[in-house]
């Protein structure tokens, strides 16, 4: 990648400081409060964020629910091209976001690049396309009588987004949601706030006032309000277990639908046939195994477990851990840097909580276990090294996400070995096999107990892909044309054709 | 005594200060991602336990929770509350105070 053209300072990205986004317009938190918004690349403050309350939630639900009747009748045609337009803006400004993204994130810029802002971009297209592609369905339920099925959108939906893949993870929900006709009410991470405000700035005029509104803050103070809110017709949550129960149990009081994406400690499966020849496909699969070290870990599906059988283990692990010390780490905005902040203090603070139990377990380090010593500038962000330990599958280490650049290594015999440690795990997230045997991947495949497989491939996120979890990982799907029935209604029209009456009265 | 969680001298003070202001509280051990492993914090009655919810201690008079499956997995392990800078914690009562509880661990016999 060509050196970009990015700034030693956040100053040419961000304002001084950011409202909420509602009805339209930017506006100041009616609790007159900002926050500090530090970047994990240096620990430095890089601008001030509203600290909403309640009150502010209600005043985006009010401009949400006086916009949704509109919104709600416009064609699909209309909101697709919507969606195509801001798409198309994104992409007129990806280098702006992507450099938002990485200060207010710490992932390096190569990512956000190559990864985060095209995906984004794709996924308005995709979202923007594929809802006019959508059909109902008409059933002939008697000669005389038809079933007509149309899909409405909900209404004001809310969603909680996490930190991890900010403009990235807010588009996951937001193009679904609004291509489906949805009003939406949205509570950014408050670790990661700044990066959609610039992104809000950017189309403010393309969407219709009140479709789409942003309410900074706390997770206490406006993400709670908000989740619990007898005003939205969903709330859609990316988090963890515990706030995911809370947030059920909100619903469960409005009784209205959440979707919940909870994590996971996804397996990596290595069959020995991977190094039965030293071509592109072995060193495609070493680069699976790296992944774990993509995004600095901070992804739900990291490739946190590497089975790897037992028979290709040295082989294997030589060239693999041979890989993981040439992961470049630094200075995020370098495009040369392959890994880079963890997103806030206390993430790193956990993340060395977990390093610090594996080796109490007894796991053996064979890379990292550390923080890296960097240049003076970014000396106070907040950075890890890639981590390999070697253990076995009942260490916390194996058993909890750790979401930083930390895998665990263990080996197997068997295929029903393999697949006894890949579902021994309360999660079923995501997963990777990989081998040249199709047998092998397809059997794998089927029964490993994860609602993303990836098969001789890893990290891929297409749009027309579904993804969401099993087990403890939650339940609903992002992703692809089905996503949109998460955020619709069926609406049944049962009609009779028949001029004659029952004949019951 | 083989306490399965205990707290910091800080987190001790920590959970009076968050007391001072919202009464009666207690902890639910999370997992998962971003957040995960945090241990939150909710005034009593917040947070609706289940059965399958295991009670490990109590740590400054708060009832400390853990889910079931999660506590057969995480047993091995006593859990040590300490506090830590920073301000996540999506709607634990920690959150926005500019420090947090972090859940640090230690082996122990099962």
């Amino acid at each position: 990648m060509n050196k970009m053209d990015v700034t030693r300072t956040a100053s040419r990205v961000f304002k001084e400081k950011y409202g909420n986004f509602i009805n339209g317009e930017f506006v100041e938190p009616l609790t007159g409060k900002y926050f500090d918004n530090v970047s994990p690349v240096n620990g430095q403050v890089i601008c001030q964020i509203a600290r909403s309350d309640e009150r502010d939630v209600e005043a985006a639900l009010d401009a949400a629910h006086a916009a949704k009747a509109a919104w709600g009748k416009s064609s699909q045609s209309e909101r697709g091209i919507i969606l195509n337009k801001i798409a198309q803006v994104m992409e007129d400004n990806i280098e702006l976001l992507a450099e938002a993204d990485t200060w207010d994130n710490g992932k390096p810029i190569r990512e956000t690049m190559a990864a985060d802002l095209p995906l984004a971009i794709d996924h308005f297209r995709y979202f923007g396309g594929v809802v006019r592609a959508q059909e109902g369905s008409i059933a002939q339920i008697d000669n005389d009588t038809v079933a007509y099925h149309f899909n409405e959108p909900l209404g004001v939906v809310a969603q909680i987004i996490p930190w991890n893949f900010p403009l990235l993870m807010a588009t996951w929900k937001l193009a679904p949601a609004l291509a489906a006709g949805n009003c939406v009410v949205i509570k950014p991470a408050e670790q990661t706030p700044a990066s959609i405000m610039i992104l809000m700035e950017l189309i403010q005029d393309i969407l219709p006032k009140g479709v789409l509104n942003v309410v900074q803050g706390f997770g206490l103070e406006a993400g709670k309000p908000l989740a619990s809110s007898k005003r939205v017709a969903k709330v859609a949550f990316t988090g963890e277990t515990t706030t995911g129960r809370l947030i059920m149990q909100y619903a469960s009081e409005n009784l209205i639908p959440v979707t919940m994406e909870l994590g996971g400690k996804s397996p990596n499966i290595f069959f020995e046939d991977v190094c039965s020849k030293d071509d592109d496909f072995f060193d495609k699969a070493i680069e699976g195994f790296v992944m774990f070290a993509l995004n600095q870990g901070e992804v739900c599906t990291c490739p946190s477990r590497a089975l790897i059988q037992e028979s290709i283990y040295d082989e294997f692990m030589e060239r693999a851990l041979k890989r993981v010390a040439e992961i470049v780490q630094g200075d995020p905005l370098d495009p040369n840097t392959m890994i880079g902040a963890q997103c806030s203090s206390e993430q790193l603070e956990k993340i060395l909580s977990y390093i610090e139990i594996g080796k109490q377990e007894g796991a053996e380090i064979l890379a990292g276990g550390a923080q890296p010593a960097l240049s003076d500038d970014i000396k106070d962000g907040y950075y890890v090294q890639p981590t390999v330990f070697k253990g076995h599958n009942k260490m916390r280490v194996f058993q909890e996400e750790i979401f930083g650049p930390v895998v665990s290594v263990t080996t197997f015999k068997t295929e029903e070995e393999a697949l006894e440690i890949a579902n021994d795990t309360l999660y079923g997230l995501g997963a990777g096999v990989w081998s040249r045997d199709a047998n092998i991947c397809y059997r794998f495949g089927r029964a490993i107990e994860a609602g993303r497989v990836w098969t001789n491939c890893y990290h891929a996120y297409p749009a027309h892909a579904a993804f969401g979890g099993y087990k403890q990982s939650g339940f609903g799907r992002e992703n692809h044309l089905k996503m949109l029935e998460h955020y619709q209604q069926t609406k049944n029209m049962l009609v009779s054709y028949s001029p004659q009456k029952l004949g019951f009265f | 005594m083989n306490d399965k969680v205990t707290a910091t001298g800080a987190a001790l003070e920590f959970i009076n200060e968050i007391k001072a202001d919202h009464g009666e509280i207690m902890f639910h051990q999370s997992g998962g991602c971003c957040d995960g492993s945090s241990p939150m914090c909710y005034p009593v009655g917040d947070f609706k336990l289940g059965d399958g919810d295991i009670k490990l201690g109590e740590i400054g008079g708060a009832e400390f929770y853990i889910g079931g499956a999660q506590y057969e997995v995480w047993k091995h392990t006593n859990l040590i509350i300490d506090v830590v800078p920073g301000r996540g914690g999506m709607f634990s009562l920690d959150n926005g105070r500019e420090k947090r509880f972090l859940t640090r661990s230690e082996i122990c016999e099962i």
